[in-house]
Order: C-alpha cells, then sequence, then structure tokens
C-alpha cells in the first residue's frame, strides 16, 4: 500500500507541513524575543497572504484576441467574484458570508456562460 | 471541563461556518480529479492544511514528483513558521498537547489562539482539536456530495481564492500598516510577470523575506523601535 504514488505524496505532504509548523519550536526556542524574528513574524504572514491572492488570480485575462472582454473562468468572473468578496468583507466582517457569496456568484457565472 | 469544550465549541463557530464548505470543497474537487475517497480523508487527518491539500491534489493531478510536492508544500506553508514564531511563549508548558497543538496550526487555529483574551493550554488544545474535527467533517461531506454527483461543482475551487482574500483583509484589520502588503505587491506582480509558474510562489516570498530584511537593517540603523 505505501508504494502507491499517491500515499507516498500525502506523507511527503504531511511531514512538509508538519516540518513548517514545528519548525520554530525546536530550532528557534531561545530566539522568540529576538527583534528579527519579531519583525519577521509581524511583517511576513500578511505580505504571504496578499502573494496567495495574486497567486491565485495568476491566470487572470481581461481580454480575449479582437479586444473581446473574456467571460470565462480565467477573465471576468474571477474579477467579479473577487471584488464581491472583498465587498462584502468590508461590509459585513463575515468570513463565511464573504466566501459563500463569492464562490456561489463564481460558480454561477462559468456554469451559466455568463453571455458577453 | 465540559465547560471548556462550551467555551472551545463557541470560539470556533466562526471556523465550523469556513471549515465545513471549505472542507466539503476540498471533498469533492478531490473526488473530481480522481483521488480515491479514503485518501482525501487521510489527506484531511494527517495533512491538515487548506490551501496545502488543494495543492497536493493539483499536483497529483499534474503528476509532479515527490521533490517538487516537497518543495511546494513547505514553501506554501512556509507562513505556518512564522505563526510558530510568535507562539513560542504562549506555548511554553503546554506538556502532552504541544505536539498535537503545533501539528494543528492552521491560518485560522492561529487567528483564534491569538486573540484569546484569557489563553489556557486547555482551552487553546480543545480549539485546535475541534477546528481538525470541523475540516474533517466538512471533507467527508463533500467525498459523500462528490461520489454522488448532486451538483455541478465546476467553478468551487474558487472558495480558496475567497478565503485567501478574506485573510488578507483580516491581516491589514490587524496590522493597519501597508509595508507588507506594498512588497507582497511588488513582490507578487514582479513574479507573475517574471518567473515560470513552477517558481512563482517561492519567487515571491523568498524575495518579500529579503525586502523584510533589508527594511529590518534599515529600521534598526535609524533606531526606529516602532518597526519593530
Amino acid at each position: 500500500m505505501l508504494s502507491d504514488p499517491i500515499w507516498q505524496l500525502i506523507m511527503v505532504c504531511a511531514l512538509a507541513t508538519f516540518a513548517t509548523r514545528v519548525l520554530p519550536f525546536v530550532a528557534l526556542s531561545r530566539q522568540a524575543d529576538n527583534p528579527l524574528i519579531l519583525h519577521l513574524g509581524r511583517y511576513l504572514p500578511p505580505a504571504v497572504m496578499l502573494i496567495l491572492v495574486i497567486y491565485a488570480l495568476r491566470d487572470f485575462t481581461p481580454l480575449v484576441p479582437n479586444w473581446r472582454l473574456n467571460m470565462g473562468d480565467d477573465g471576468l468572473p474571477l474579477l467579479v467574484a473577487s471584488l464581491m468578496v472583498a465587498g462584502m468583507h468590508l461590509w459585513r466582517r463575515n468570513a463565511l458570508l464573504s466566501i459563500m457569496l463569492g464562490t456561489g456568484a463564481y460558480m454561477l457565472m462559468v456554469q451559466l456562460g455568463w453571455s458577453g | 471541563m465540559s465547560q471548556l469544550w462550551r467555551e472551545a465549541g463557541k470560539q470556533t463557530l466562526p471556523v465550523m461556518f469556513g471549515y465545513l464548505p471549505l472542507g466539503a470543497a476540498f471533498g469533492i474537487v478531490a473526488i473530481e480529479v480522481g483521488v480515491p475517497w479514503y485518501a482525501a480523508a487521510v489527506m484531511s487527518l494527517i495533512i491538515y492544511a487548506g490551501a496545502g491539500q488543494f495543492l497536493a491534489i493539483t499536483l497529483l493531478a499534474a503528476g509532479a514528483g515527490l521533490t517538487e510536492v516537497a518543495v511546494a508544500t513547505i514553501m506554501l506553508n512556509s507562513r505556518h513558521t512564522f505563526y510558530g514564531l510568535s507562539l513560542l511563549k504562549r506555548f511554553q508548558g503546554a506538556g502532552w498537547r504541544k505536539p498535537y497543538m503545533i501539528f494543528a496550526l492552521t491560518d485560522e487555529t492561529y487567528s483564534l489562539l491569538t486573540s484569546q483574551s484569557t489563553y489556557s493550554h486547555a482551552l487553546a488544545f480543545r480549539v485546535s482539536l475541534l477546528n481538525q474535527l470541523w475540516w474533517c467533517t466538512g471533507t467527508l461531506i463533500g467525498i459523500a456530495v462528490g461520489s454522488a454527483q448532486l451538483f455541478n461543482s465546476q467553478g468551487i475551487e474558487f472558495a480558496l481564492t475567497a478565503l485567501f482574500i478574506v485573510l488578507t483583509l483580516e491581516q491589514a484589520k490587524r496590522l493597519r500598516q501597508s509595508l507588507p502588503f506594498v512588497i507582497a505587491l511588488a513582490t507578487g506582480l514582479g513574479a507573475v510577470l517574471l518567473l515560470p509558474e513552477r517558481h512563482l510562489l517561492l519567487g515571491a516570498i523568498g524575495s518579500a523575506s529579503l525586502l523584510l530584511l533589508v527594511h529590518y537593517r534599515f529600521s534598526q540603523r535609524r533606531g526606529d523601535h516602532h518597526a519593530v
């Protein structure tokens, strides 16, 4: 069973994920008050989060050839749904509501072939 | 004791509402790309990382090698290392609960544990455990829905993008400083424009860390202690 590629992949992912979580506790337990560590601990998480947003939207293509608007799953639905999530979250600050609304809207747009 | 569970349940309620649909989305997508249902369930049990698990099934579907999988997972989850840094002190003395609390340190658990007004290891442990219970339950629901093909799930993977947007806004509200976001915009957009897809995340997070190091050196020299 363990020679099956999918179990190897799962084990590698599990170990790699745990490694990122346990690293500071084994390597830096004496450095908890180091100002550089505090600096990175303060600023890197928000930076990574925005990088992940940019990464998730990397395939966004507003226009298809002949300057027509792109209504496919990497086109305007992506932008509209993202703005809905951000707007909803700024308004109500309810994570579930923002995520469900945006995802529902995106699914509707790509499944119904939002006509352009 | 049951009072601690009740308090933990109350605190994890918003995470439950996030983890059930997101875990379900993971289950559905996993079934959609052909992952056996038991493998998807085991992933939520022993990997337990939202974005990491979506990435894993993407890489699995693309037939990526194990080294690629390891590097991509470490880069994607490297933010957890920095979460741990700010919890070094808090987790001191957690005893037998500590290994599990470290294993279960997701974005959402981190934000709950760091915003508790009265912290105790017993409560933190219960919060961590309940959060994973919501995640695994959501996964099982998704597996059931995905296997039964109850509805057309095309586009459901957008839930992950939405999660990142929400987490970014939460970080911005907590920090109220533009520095990390300016750095992320520059390195993120730069990487999208300049780097091939497989090096994109590594390049952006790596250069953001470097810029933060440079900023640290400068703020030290200026004696600007607010930045620390």
